[in-house]
């Protein structure tokens, strides 16, 4: 764990993440005593959370306490059981269309990138703006080249995902997402599969990207990362949110035993 | 004890393997007593079978236009049976002054399968070519219009029959054996069920009794006076025996996918039906294309069982062709034409293959 916590944030990226817009008023994400089970076990226990615009929160905890399944349940690639999630102000049922909607303002960052092998990096990012969103090709290309640009990778816009690093393609993903739009943006361990050395290569666009204000929710063990940027750290365990605060107090003053323990064998 | 390198090593060439001839031999061959043993009995194999077949094939063959009297003076293969009987072994029962037209037909619908091998041309058009191309072929092969003998389809036969019953089956049980792969995937019950008893059902029978069915069994259960066509209902009975294997397979490389690249589509937005197209089933038949190429070769060599419900197809007709007493004796040769036939166009499939394979793999370096 000591080398994720190695890993320094350009402190020029870090400090315009300082003056990021602050996060406005209105909730963004509300989830109200959501429950879910997988099969007997109980992975989300009663979880009430609210996100406003613009805000952005770390998730942590120990490996099961349902911390993906979390962000997961936000765009319903797992279906929660009980309670509600209303995103930007629809609520999430089985309705198709509604789902659809929401992942259309949802970006969401993967721990093994689910790039689309068989596609260019500028096709990965062309995809979903001209087929969802249906715009014209010309115009989602321009889009994915000022993406590509943001993450420092423009000039592999024509090679395969098999021919980047793990890093480069994690930075693609990020692209891809955001040539989307969205007005949230989910990372699920988006450095746990990442070499040391392409873990800041990642985490820099993300601090890059927190500072235009986007609404992020982030699962990650980068508590670099979450000092840096988060307006709110969230822990979990067992299923349910254990402490929630800011990064100040959250690290140097937690309250929770489990907390405790946490940091104390991860800092 | 610490070590600090204070420079880095230059890059440098492998190492060279043995060259020549000679080399690869004594690696390759004679590397032990035991793989040297194995090289001379081949040898010892090869010089007593090949030179013998050489001679009987080409040196001793009666290539000339001659009676069977000739040829059974001759040490070698007949070939003047071929030259004689070659028209009857390609067309079957086809009335022979009409012969001109299932040529042409095949000329046509072989260009176009070449055609469509290019890449350039994967396009949406060309679906339209098809039909247009099958709709000509028929047309020429049961004439009936634009002052066209008509030749019914009992008697047509030979390769053109072959080729219609293969391409055909090919084209059309593609795009349903997808649809029933997927269908076996899916979330709904009632669809799922079907899917899954088709699947099962059909491949649980032997084609045999597929074509008997289609041709003896199905007539029985028309009303009177309704008949279908025999070579269409052997059409169906092929295009469905084959959808089911086929459905198999690209089930199976739907299953190599990673549960990731579902996930990373719905993230997207995209619809069922445009992450089936442009995410998942372009990866799957990439994965699938060997066994894929594989249902198709037995496919275009099952087609010789409808000889079974008498239609005159490749095979029948070579039998056909020997069935004259005088040339009887014939038979090897008509048989090593026909396999000559089929190899070619099983040979040409299985390359395209490999050279599909090749282009549409980026998942790794190129």
């Amino acid at each position: 764990m000591s080398k994720q916590v190695s890993t320094e944030i350009d402190p020029k990226i870090a400090e315009a993440a300082r003056h990021a817009p602050k996060p406005g008023m209105d909730n963004i994400i509300e989830m109200n005593g959501v429950n879910k089970w997988f099969g007997q076990f109980h992975v989300l226990r009663d979880i009430n959370l609210k996100v406003k615009q613009g805000e952005r929160i770390v998730v942590c905890g120990p490996s099961g306490s349902g911390k993906s399944t979390l962000i997961r349940c936000i765009n319903r690639l797992e279906e929660h059981q009980a309670g509600q999630i209303v995103v930007d102000g629809i609520e999430l049922t089985n309705d198709v269309k509604k789902v659809e909607t929401i992942r259309r303002e949802v970006g969401m960052v993967f721990q093994h990138f689910n790039l689309f092998p068989h596609l260019t990096v500028l096709q990965n990012c062309t995809l979903g703006p001209i087929w969802v969103q249906k715009r014209p090709q010309r115009e989602a290309e321009e889009t994915a080249r000022k993406y590509l640009e943001r993450v420092r990778i423009p000039e592999q816009a024509n090679k395969y995902p098999g021919q980047l690093s793990g890093g480069q393609q994690q930075r693609v993903a990020i692209a891809r997402s955001l040539c989307m739009n969205p007005r949230v943006m989910l990372f699920d361990e988006p450095t746990s599969a990442l070499d040391p050395e392409m873990i800041k290569e990642v985490l820099d666009v993300m601090v890059g990207l927190a500072s235009t204000g986007m609404t992020m929710l982030v699962v990650t063990h980068e508590m670099g990362f979450a000092r840096t940027v988060a307006d709110r750290v969230i822990f979990m365990d067992e299923g349910q949110i254990v402490e929630e605060n800011t990064p100040e107090p959250f690290f140097s003053n937690p309250q929770h035993e489990r907390t405790k323990l946490f940091l104390s064998q991860i800092l | 004890m610490s070590f600090v390198a204070n420079d880095y090593k230059p890059e440098q060439p492998p190492p060279r393997k043995e060259s020549g001839a000679l080399g690869w031999a004594r690696a390759n061959l004679f590397n032990s007593w035991f793989n040297t043993a194995l090289t001379l009995l081949a040898l010892y194999f090869l010089i007593e079978t090949v030179p013998p077949l050489i001679r009987w094939l080409f040196i001793d063959a009666v290539w000339g236009l001659v009676g069977p009297d000739v040829c059974r003076e001759a040490d070698g293969a007949c070939w003047s049976f071929i030259r004689l009987k070659y028209r009857q072994i390609l067309f079957g029962t086809y009335p022979f002054d009409q012969q001109w037209r299932p040529l042409i037909a095949m000329i046509l619908i072989v260009s176009v399968a070449l055609l469509s091998c290019i890449r350039r041309f994967w396009q949406p058009w060309m679906v339209g070519v098809w039909i247009a191309t099958l709709f000509i072929y028929i047309t020429l092969l049961g004439g009936g219009v634009f002052g066209l003998r008509p030749v019914r389809t009992e008697l047509w036969g030979g390769l053109p029959l072959t080729l219609m019953l293969a391409f055909v089956g090919i084209a059309v049980a593609f795009p349903i054996s997808v649809l029933l792969a997927l269908g076996r995937r899916s979330d709904m019950p009632i669809i799922k069920a079907i899917c899954v008893g088709y699947i099962e059902l059909i491949r649980g029978v032997p084609l045999i009794t597929l074509l008997f069915m289609a041709s003896f069994m199905l007539p029985l259960f028309m009303p009177s006076g309704v008949s279908i066509d025999a070579v269409l209902r052997a059409q169906v009975a092929i295009i469905v025996f084959v959808s089911s294997y086929l459905a198999e397979v690209i089930r199976g490389g739907l299953q190599a996918l990673p549960k990731g690249q579902y996930e990373a589509a719905h993230t997207l937005g995209l619809s069922y039906w445009q992450m089936q197209r442009k995410i998942i089933l372009p990866q799957a038949l990439t994965i699938s294309i060997p066994p894929i190429v594989n249902t198709y070769l037995g496919l275009f060599k099952d087609t010789s069982l409808v000889a079974i419900i008498s239609l005159t197809d490749l095979l029948l007709a070579t039998r056909q062709s020997f069935a004259d007493p005088e040339w009887r004796r014939f038979f090897v040769e008509a048989y090593i034409f026909v396999a000559l036939i089929y190899w070619v166009f099983c040979y040409y499939m299985s390359k395209y293959s490999q050279y599909l394979e090749r282009v549409l793999n980026t998942g790794h370096k190129r």
